[in-house]
């Protein structure tokens, strides 16, 4: 029988790749929180900029919108000296019809050491990372419902930051969770990490059944499912749900799974709420929990950078 | 020139302070070259009754071997409490070999600012170099075949020794 590797690793068992963290030994996610905290520091220097990816070309392909992401890996890859293009497939080859596979041989001519990818296709980044030559490294930068694992991390890199340890904290995820890749990312993080409790709340049709097989407690109700909470992590409501019947409407959804001071009351009183952004103030959460001081929806921005500055760095610096 | 199972970690101690006292200046600032170098510069700031805190300083981000090897996954964070922008530099470090690191650590320590002056100090020198840096005070000189690795070692209590593998 063949061996099944996994194809983020090389045979050392060192990262090359970032598609997932479903399947990386803890050891591997702590290597890069613990390089993330090297990188937050290379942030507030006199120069930020150091020059491990210094003569390396790095590729951000979002074949779907996002500015935010897209502008934190660009800095990120910046800040290592990466030269960095960005390419707006969404407007270009591919509405031309080129396929995904042509579009990256022709990239890969152009001697791409790195793709950032970004598709609304699950399983994209896998299908460049097979594809494409031995020395060059992908990183998935969301694909379709399946995984965001640099959001993933920076989520785990902020839960450390403020709580320190893993192995004691009860940890909510709120909302749409049967359509976020974010989700998914996390909780494969949080278990890996070592979290004994993580709970997903939400209705009935936005949390999937299956979740309890991942070792989730799921909660349909808001107040037990935040009830002495550590970390609360909000999820954003898509507005296509709503049209697509899977809620009544937004402020309905407000009402009864929306974050207000109130229903935070009801968590550990130094818990701490994020959020993967972009918010929507008054669907998902309340402005006052927003900008509250229990939000740490900021910082996780800040440290998205570093630990994207780890992970590119990581990966690069190990061969296939 | 010693054999490296001579070496008496302590002793070389006393013998560096003792080398390093007439380069302190006023505005001096100690650096340590992660972890061995850390360890001495750490030391050397209580015994020369220096004021403030030493600094720590990491190679890793500016190696030249990071295409080999990859990322360190050890290292401490470069920790710099002070103004590095003209300040004068010594800089410390457990054994002096090829060079390598003082160059990639001299590139870190320019993140931070433009210093006076950089001095270098270390506990030994064993030779083998391969870029134009030389130390301006060493405890010890040591040859060793080229395949072995000499570092510092701190034990509970805070004793130096070498270890070598």
């Amino acid at each position: 029988m063949l061996e099944r590797r996994n194809p983020q690793l090389n045979r050392h068992d060192e990262l090359v790749h970032l598609l997932s963290i479903e399947g990386l030994p803890r050891g591997v996610l702590q290597h890069i929180l613990d390089t993330a905290g090297t990188f937050l520091s290379v942030n507030e220097r006199e120069v930020k900029k150091v020059p491990l990816l210094r003569g390396k070309s790095v590729f951000n392909l979002f074949f779907e919108n996002s500015t935010r992401t897209r502008t934190t890996f660009e800095i990120a890859a910046k800040r290592l000296s990466a030269d960095v293009i960005n390419l707006d497939i969404a407007r270009s080859s591919t509405s031309k019809g080129e396929s995904l596979l042509d579009t990256i041989a022709n990239l890969s001519a152009m001697h791409a050491d790195m793709f950032v990818v970004r598709h609304s296709e699950s399983g994209a980044p896998y299908l460049i990372a097979q594809h494409c030559a031995p020395h060059v490294h992908v990183v998935n930068a969301g694909d379709g419902r399946h995984a965001h694992p640099t959001q993933g991390l920076l989520d785990m890199y902020t839960i450390r930051h403020y709580k320190r340890d893993f192995t004691n904290l009860v940890v909510a995820v709120v909302g749409d969770i049967v359509h976020s890749r974010v989700a998914r990312s996390d909780i494969h993080a949080l278990t890996t990490l070592g979290v004994p409790e993580i709970r997903a709340v939400g209705p009935k049709t936005l949390v999937p059944g299956d979740l309890a097989e991942m070792g989730v407690r799921v909660c349909h109700d808001m107040a037990e499912g935040i009830r002495d909470a550590d970390v609360i992590i909000m999820l954003r409501l898509q507005n296509e749900r709503m049209s697509g019947a899977m809620l009544p409407s937004a402020s309905e959804f407000f009402k009864t799974y929306g974050l207000t001071a109130e229903k935070l009351a009801r968590a550990k009183p130094d818990a701490i709420v994020m959020h993967p952004g972009p918010i929507n103030r008054g669907v998902e959460i309340d402005s006052s929990v927003a900008d509250g001081h229990q939000s740490v929806i900021l910082p996780q921005v800040t440290f998205g950078i570093a630990v994207r500055m780890a992970v590119m760095s990581i990966i690069a610096g190990n061969a296939p | 020139m010693t054999g490296p199972r001579d070496l008496d970690a302590e002793a070389l101690y006393s013998e560096l302070l003792a080398r390093v006292r007439p380069l302190v200046r006023p505005d001096s600032a100690l650096v340590g070259i992660w972890s061995g170098g850390a360890w001495l510069a750490e030391r050397l700031q209580r015994d020369l009754g220096l004021t403030g805190e030493h600094g720590v300083i990491s190679s890793t981000l500016h190696r030249d071997d990071y295409a080999q090897r990859g990322l360190a996954a050890t290292a401490d964070p470069t920790r710099l409490p002070f103004e590095v922008q003209g300040r004068h530099i010594l800089l410390v470090d457990d054994v002096l070999y090829t060079g390598r690191t003082i160059r990639a650590v001299i590139n870190e320590l320019y993140d931070f600012g433009r210093p006076a002056s950089v001095t270098l100090v270390v506990l030994v020198d064993r030779g083998g170099r391969e870029l134009p840096i030389c130390a301006a005070c060493s405890a010890a000189r040591v040859e060793l075949p080229a395949g072995q690795r000499l570092s510092l070692a701190r034990d509970a209590e805070g004793r130096f020794s070498f270890e070598i593998r």
